[in-house]
Order: structure tokens, then C-alpha cells, then sequence
């Protein structure tokens, strides 16, 4: 077993004639918690796509467990970007987590004893096994979060990717979620991408930092790479990191004289 | 008709008649395939799709009767082609509803100048619109059963990929699951699960079998599969006591079934939620408003 899960050298990624980033070099090891980063449109859920193999890089190579990435691999759970799940969506949050699991199986058969025991204890380990049986139009945000977590772990994969899971919470249950996916990656020993705005909540449980802009990805601890010389080469522009007691940081672009908060 | 206010007495004087028995014979077969299709096409939030089959399919039951054959397989022919078309354009079509909108009027137009090319009865447009029993043969039986079969055994084979594809488009397809010919092989069976409901309730009044029943039994269940058998129970009521009602008095088997099937949605929607037996959802948020976790 090799001890990189994912590899990727010189990647490029992007839309028929359109390169979005390029020059990516990186490798994850096993349980590494690794945020994601970067302004709207640079290309954060692309990198997503790649790794599920629904998108086919436009140079470069990327490797999961020394293969090339390929769709349906069940070595990934993926929590797409959500919006809302409308609240007429009466189905019991039970059948979408047994989904998860065997969704992909065919005909007509009732869950099995194991699938249903999978999925509950799925539930149980995102602290949402009291909401088995409630129905997914009625839940919170930050419950379903935790919901759509645990249909990504059921078939326990090595590699999660959580496409911006903080969006839509408050500042309690975005707290609450990155405790339970820190404690998922460390007691699993998973590998987490996330894809988020704001670093800040997430810097006390990251691993490293993937920061997409300019076409130019960074990677690398955070303190390497949330620095004013690192940012300023990625953007191209002048840009200072300014941090506060706590260890929070602010990015701001110094020619353009208006802060780009991340 | 006369009635006589004794069930088993007016039964049995229906039941007398054939088409009444052909009736109820492509009724039943009608209200199991619209309640189990009708929940995807709920859950899928399709309806404005399933809707704009049925006119796609008025041109052709109308072109048919136009060139002297059986309006279902123009029925059938219009709503395929347009299931295909559909399908083909992928399943977020669905939330294209000016698009789909253009393309039903355009057919309902074409329809309209068959019918007026016809130089027949009136009453042919009129029952492809608003459905006609009394029209209802054995052959007919015959080709819902078999039409019912195959719509029956498709969602069979693949039930679980289409909840899943339904419910969680994204993770689905992310899981290597083949929606394209999921979305193509529903749009199909919608397509020909409207064409035989023409029969019965007409191209206009096909959301009070295909939409409306499995739209009241999410509010009764939350399993797929219970779901599922309220919204045929549901379908199978509103066709049978529609067509006993219509029986026995002037007015129109498609209305008693309309009626019947709203009148389920309006109690279940509105009197259930004040009667049913008041059970505290769980929830696992605490006392200050924060998710419990297992810290």
C-alpha cells in the first residue's frame, strides 16, 4: 500500500479550451485533514470532480492509490455542495444513508439486516442516530450536514470530499461539524479534503492548506502557505497576511487597498 | 341508472354492463402504475414533464385519429418521442419550464388542427382531453395489461438506482451510477404510464393520478416503499369510486376522479396534521440549540 492516497504532478485542470489552474503538484497521505481554499470560480470544486473521475484532466497526471481516478470508486465519500433539500423531501434520513451504501445495487429487494445496521451505526458516528427516522426536508442545515457526512462514510472510504459543508451554518454547528470531521479523520484515519471560504474555523485542525487562485495552486502546512510571500506569488499582486492573537488571519490584497477576507 | 343505496345491489348492476367492466379492468391496472410512477415523478419533480408528455402525446392521439388509427398508439408515439427528446436534453430539463412550456402549447396547437382536419366526431378530441370509459375494449384491456407489465417490471429492475439518482442526483452520479439511461428509461415509462392514464382521466386531468395521490402519500410516509402503496391505495380508490359515481349519475368519470383524489390531498394535507396522534419528532438538538455529538 502505498503511503501516498493521492498524487498529483504538474496537474492541470479545466473546460475544453479553458485552463483553470495548472502546475499542481501535491501528495496526501493517509488521515490528513486538508482545507481547500480559494475566491469563487478558481477551480476548487474542479479539483473535486477530478478525484471522482468525472472530469479528465487537461495535463499532468493524478494518481488515488497509484491509479488514475475513475467514477464510482468507493474508495472516496463525496458530500456535494447543497444548497437546500426542500422541505417536502418526506424521505426518513435511514433510507438515504442506506443508499449511500448499496444505492447502486439493482431490483426490487428490501435493505438487509447488515446494510440497515451499517447505516445506523454510520449515523451514530455523526451523532445523528436520533434522526434516523426524521425526514430530510425538515432538518437543519447543520443536521443535515451531518446526515449527508454519514451517507459519505457508510461505505467507509479512505478519502472523503466535502464540498463546502461550512456554507449555510452559524458560527456554533460550523464549529460543531469541523470537530466532528476532525475526529472522523483522526479516528479513521481518513484522508479529508474541504472546500471552504473561511480558514479561520478550520486552522486549529488542519493538516495542510490547498490554496487555488490565479490560475496557481499552493499547497502545503498552513504556515507555509497562508504567508505574504506565498499568497503574493500565487495572486500575482501584492498581498499581506495579517494575523491576530489567536492565530486567526486576515488575507489582504495591499495594491488594491480593499481586503480579501478569506 | 337508478341507484338503490344498497352497495352490493348497484355493484352488481354495474358490473352487468361490460364496459363498465373493462372500466374498471384498465382502471386498476391504470391506478397501480400512475401511483408507483407518480412517486418518482414527485420525488424526480417532474410533473411538469409528465404533464407536458400528455400533450405531446394530444398531438398524436389526435394525428391518429386523423389517419384512422387507435388514438393510444398516437398517444403512445407522442409521448415516446417526446420522452426521448426529453431525456436526451438531460435531466435538468426539468427545471426548464419555459422551454417545455413553448414546446407543449406548439403540440397542443398541432393537436387542436388535426382534430379541426377531422372530419369526424367532435367527441374523439373531447374524450382524448378529458378521457372516455365507454370506449374502453378488451383489446384495449389487453394492451394496458401488457403496457402496465412492462412499467411494472422496468421500475422492478431498477427501483434502488432510481430512488438513489432521484433523491441524491450528485452522490449518485459520483458513485458511477448511469444516469443518463436512468433519466432516459424513466422518461420512457412515464411516457407510456401517461399515454394508457389518457384512457381513463384524459390528457388534461392526468396529475390526479400520476401527481396527486403520490404527492398525498409523502405526507403519510416517509419509506419509499410505504409511500409507494398509499399512493396506489390512493389512485385505486379515486378510480373506482369515480367510475361508480359516474355510473350512476350524468357528469364526467374524470371529474368524480379529480374530486376524489383532491379531496384525499386537502385531508391529508390539512386534516391529517390536526389529528394524528401527536409524536414529538426525535431530535438530537439539546437544550442550547447545539447537535449533540458523541464527545
Amino acid at each position: 500500500m502505498p503511503s501516498n492516497l493521492i498524487t498529483a504532478e504538474n496537474l492541470a485542470a479545466g473546460y475544453r479550451e479553458k485552463t483553470v489552474w495548472r502546475d499542481a503538484n501535491f501528495s496526501f497521505g493517509r488521515g490528513e485533514f486538508i482545507a481547500v481554499i480559494g475566491p469563487n470560480g478558481a477551480g476548487k470544486t474542479t479539483l473535486f470532480r477530478l478525484l471522482l473521475g468525472l472530469q479528465q484532466p487537461t495535463g499532468g497526471s493524478l494518481k488515488i492509490f497509484d491509479a488514475p481516478p475513475r467514477r464510482g470508486n468507493p474508495q472516496i465519500g463525496y458530500v456535494p455542495q447543497r444548497h437546500v433539500i426542500d422541505s417536502d423531501t418526506n424521505v426518513e434520513c435511514l433510507e438515504l444513508v442506506r443508499l449511500g451504501l448499496s444505492g447502486k445495487k439493482w431490483g426490487f429487494n428490501p435493505f438487509s439486516h447488515k446494510e440497515n445496521d451499517a447505516a445506523l451505526a454510520a449515523l451514530q458516528s455523526v451523532g445523528a442516530d436520533e434522526l434516523a427516522h426524521s425526514s430530510l426536508g425538515v432538518l437543519s442545515g447543520g443536521e443535515l450536514q451531518r446526515i449527508f457526512l454519514a451517507e459519505a462514510l457508510v461505505s467507509k472510504p479512505d478519502i472523503l470530499l466535502l464540498d463546502e459543508p461550512l456554507s449555510n451554518l452559524d458560527l456554533r454547528r460550523e464549529t460543531d461539524l469541523l470537530h466532528l470531521v476532525n475526529d472522523v479523520v483522526r479516528s479513521r484515519d481518513v484522508t479529508a479534503l474541504l472546500i471552504a471560504h473561511n480558514i479561520n474555523p478550520l486552522l486549529p485542525h488542519l493538516d495542510k492548506v490547498m490554496y487555488v487562485a490565479n490560475g496557481k495552486v499552493a499547497v502545503g502546512k498552513p504556515s507555509e502557505v497562508l504567508t505574504s510571500e506565498s499568497l503574493t506569488a500565487l495572486y500575482g499582486v501584492q498581498v499581506e497576511v495579517l494575523r491576530d492573537p489567536h492565530g486567526n488571519v486576515a488575507i489582504i490584497g495591499v495594491e488594491e487597498h480593499h481586503g480579501d477576507m478569506v | 341508472m337508478t341507484i338503490n343505496f344498497n352497495l352490493y345491489a348497484d355493484f352488481l348492476q354495474m358490473w352487468h354492463y361490460q364496459f363498465m367492466q373493462h372500466a374498471f379492468e384498465a382502471g386498476t391496472i391504470i391506478a397501480i402504475v400512475a401511483g408507483i410512477t407518480g412517486y418518482f415523478v414527485v420525488l424526480r419533480r417532474s410533473a411538469f414533464v409528465a404533464h407536458a408528455f400528455s400533450e405531446i402525446g394530444f398531438a398524436g392521439a389526435a394525428g391518429a385519429v386523423l389517419i384512422g388509427i387507435a388514438p393510444i398508439f398516437g398517444l403512445l408515439m407522442g409521448s415516446i418521442l417526446g420522452g426521448l427528446a426529453i431525456a436526451a436534453l438531460g435531466r435538468r430539463v426539468t427545471n426548464r419550464d419555459t422551454q417545455i412550456g413553448i414546446v407543449l402549447a406548439f403540440t397542443l396547437g398541432l393537436g387542436l388542427l388535426f382534430i379541426n382536419v377531422y372530419t369526424g366526431y367532435a367527441t374523439e378530441a373531447y374524450s382524448i382531453l378529458f378521457g372516455e370509459i365507454l370506449g374502453i375494449s378488451s383489446s384495449n384491456v389487453l394492451l394496458t395489461l401488457s403496457f402496465g407489465l412492462v412499467i411494472l417490471i422496468a421500475i422492478a429492475a431498477i427501483y434502488r438506482p432510481l430512488l438513489f439518482a432521484s433523491l441524491d442526483e450528485e452522490v449518485a452520479e459520483a458513485k458511477g451510477m448511469p444516469m443518463a439511461f436512468l433519466g432516459t428509461v424513466f422518461m420512457l415509462l412515464v411516457a407510456v404510464a401517461v399515454s394508457i392514464s389518457v384512457q381513463i382521466v384524459g390528457v388534461l386531468l392526468i396529475f390526479s393520478l400520476m401527481v396527486t395521490p403520490a404527492a398525498t402519500a409523502q405526507y403519510l410516509a416517509r419509506r419509499p416503499q410505504q409511500v409507494i402503496i398509499i399512493s396506489v391505495i390512493i389512485a385505486l380508490i379515486a378510480t373506482w369510486s369515480g367510475l361508480f359515481i359516474a355510473f350512476y349519475t350524468p357528469y364526467p368519470v374524470s371529474f368524480f376522479i379529480t374530486t376524489i383524489s383532491f379531496t384525499f390531498y386537502l385531508l391529508v394535507r390539512f386534516v391529517y396534521p390536526r389529528i394524528r396522534p401527536n409524536k414529538a419528532p426525535p431530535s438530537n438538538i439539546n437544550s442550547n440549540g447545539a447537535i449533540k455529538t458523541n464527545e
